[in-house]
């Protein structure tokens, strides 16, 4: 049986859009969804919600905005599972280098999607980390 | 035309003659980029024999599987990673093991096809890889030339690109799927959502033009005596469609016969942007004052809303390239970032100065001083 209706993602996006959609998509597969427009607009409420997961966008106030974000959010929920989702890729040759062993350690994610990933796979990719 | 040297490396035949076929008389060629790239293709069935063909000739692209009858992919890479090759490596590989894609990125992997793959998948595939090898490349010829400023600009660039087509990419999806009916008008809000992007991306590219034009110094200027007030009413009228959907009255205060020696397209651009920006960022039935006048030796411009205000750490960053100030009141407006690094920089060109007084909630001011 599957509980999704019990859980909480904390969706973090600059894009109105993407917000819109991809609340759609989780309210869809059974999530509650709770959003914010920003790195900022996150940390304000960040104390007064309660997630399972989370997925925030990469570039937003700042070029390393998600990076920040999902550092606090690693150390005010540590056991809740961060996707960083974002429509910058390698191929923009400004890849966020987990090449480098430096990062690694820092980059506080659980995993990296590539935005405009397919619902099904999205959803297979959030139940493993929720162990659903 | 130059050429890459790809390496397949699969123990799979039907792979890597199917790539050898695929990109025969193929070659990918992007307008930022000198030349076209033609590939010349070398295959290995095993991690080992992929190595030495490495060690002797200089490859630029590996295609990788990973199950190899010897050495897996991962521990090709790793071989790679530290002899500090400079290939670009591109996993083959079912979709379904994210697993493995986590571990190769980590060791240095680009990107993924999975297996089975179409020509025209691996086509695809390959101008990205080429687009990011190329780019990898030029950057660090540019960091040499010290240009990263220009490199960030482009990375930047693209992903201010790439947003507006994955909102309306996703939107369009949501609509051919049929995903909330039959009913033609429920999405409706998409719709006009995605013109909205359309239409950022549109001034996104004008804008862009604009930035060109400008740091090359190719654009011909043309000064002469020009009346700014004419300049005022012409700007006013074009936002006038924008203001009256919001409601908002704009109020022309310029001076008549107001003549300064300037080029009348970079005046209506600086004012242009202000007024729209003024527009955009204020209230429902909010007002905009635009005040032009002369003053001693200078040229006194305002342009007062009574909008939405910025905080003071907005107000630090407000002219750089692509910064947008981005909050829950901001976050249905669309632009591109660039407006007012373009203002400062048409202004600087008449060493004029442009000073912002601002309240959250309030309004914001816009000074501008133009000598004469």
């Amino acid at each position: 049986m599957s509980n999704e209706m019990n859980k909480t993602i904390f969706v973090v996006d600059d894009d109105v859009d993407y917000i819109f959609q991809l609340k759609s998509m989780l309210e869809k597969m059974g999530f509650n969804v709770i959003t914010a427009s920003g790195q900022k607009e996150a940390e304000d409420i960040m104390d007064t919600i309660n997630p399972d997961l989370i997925i925030t966008d990469l570039m937003m106030e700042n070029m390393d905005s998600g990076f920040v974000l999902s550092h606090k959010m690693k150390r005010m929920f540590p056991d809740v599972p961060i996707i960083i989702a974002t429509a910058l890729t390698s191929e923009t040759g400004m890849s966020f280098s987990l090449e480098n062993e430096n990062s690694k350690n820092w980059i506080k994610a659980d995993l990296y999607l590539e935005k405009g990933i397919r619902a099904d796979q999205l959803h297979r990719e959030i139940n493993k980390l929720l162990k659903l | 035309m130059s050429i890459l040297k790809l390496l397949v490396v699969d123990d799979e035949p039907g792979i890597r003659s199917s790539v050898t076929r695929a990109l025969k008389n193929f070659s990918v060629g992007y307008p930022f980029m000198d030349e076209d790239f033609s590939f010349e293709i070398y295959e290995a069935e095993t991690g080992e024999r992929g190595i030495e063909i490495i060690d002797q000739s200089d490859i630029d692209i590996v295609l990788l599987d990973n199950q190899l009858p010897g050495i897996n992919g991962i521990e090709v890479l790793d071989y790679l990673k530290s002899n500090e090759y400079d290939v670009s490596v591109t996993m083959i590989t079912s979709y379904a093991s994210l697993d493995l894609a986590i571990k190769a990125t980590n060791n240095g992997a680009f990107n993924f096809v999975s297996k089975p793959f179409t020509p025209q998948e691996l086509r695809t595939a390959l101008e990205n890889i080429t687009k990011n090898l190329y780019l990898k490349r030029m950057t660090r010829k540019m960091n040499h030339e010290g240009k990263q400023i220009r490199f960030k600009f482009l990375s930047v660039l693209s992903h201010e690109l790439k947003s507006p087509i994955n909102a309306i990419e996703g939107y369009l999806n949501i609509m051919s799927e049929k995903q909330i009916g039959d009913n033609v008008d429920d999405y409706k809000i998409m719709i006009d959502r995605s013109i909205e992007r359309l239409k950022g991306m549109r001034t996104l590219i004008l804008d862009l033009l604009d930035l060109t034009k400008i740091e090359s110094g190719k654009r011909n200027r043309e000064l002469k005596k020009i009346d700014l007030s004419e300049v005022a009413k012409v700007v006013a009228d074009t936002v006038e469609p924008l203001a009256i959907q919001r409601n908002i009255k704009v109020y022309l205060d310029a001076e008549e016969n107001l003549y300064i020696n300037a080029d009348s397209y970079e005046m209506e651009v600086i004012l242009n942007n202000l007024v729209s920006n003024a527009v955009k960022y204020n209230k429902e039935d909010g007002k905009v004052f635009i005040n032009i006048k002369k003053q001693n030796d200078y040229i006194l411009m305002t342009v007062e809303d009574t909008g939405i205000g910025m905080s003071p750490e907005d107000i630090s960053l407000l002219f750089n390239d692509f910064v947008r100030i981005k909050n829950s009141k901001t976050k249905n407006i669309t632009g591109s970032g660039l407006g007012l690094s373009i203002v400062k920089k048409m202004i600087n060109m008449y060493n004029g100065t442009i000073e912002v007084e601002s309240k959250p909630d309030i309004g914001t001011k816009f000074i501008i001083k133009i000598p004469v």
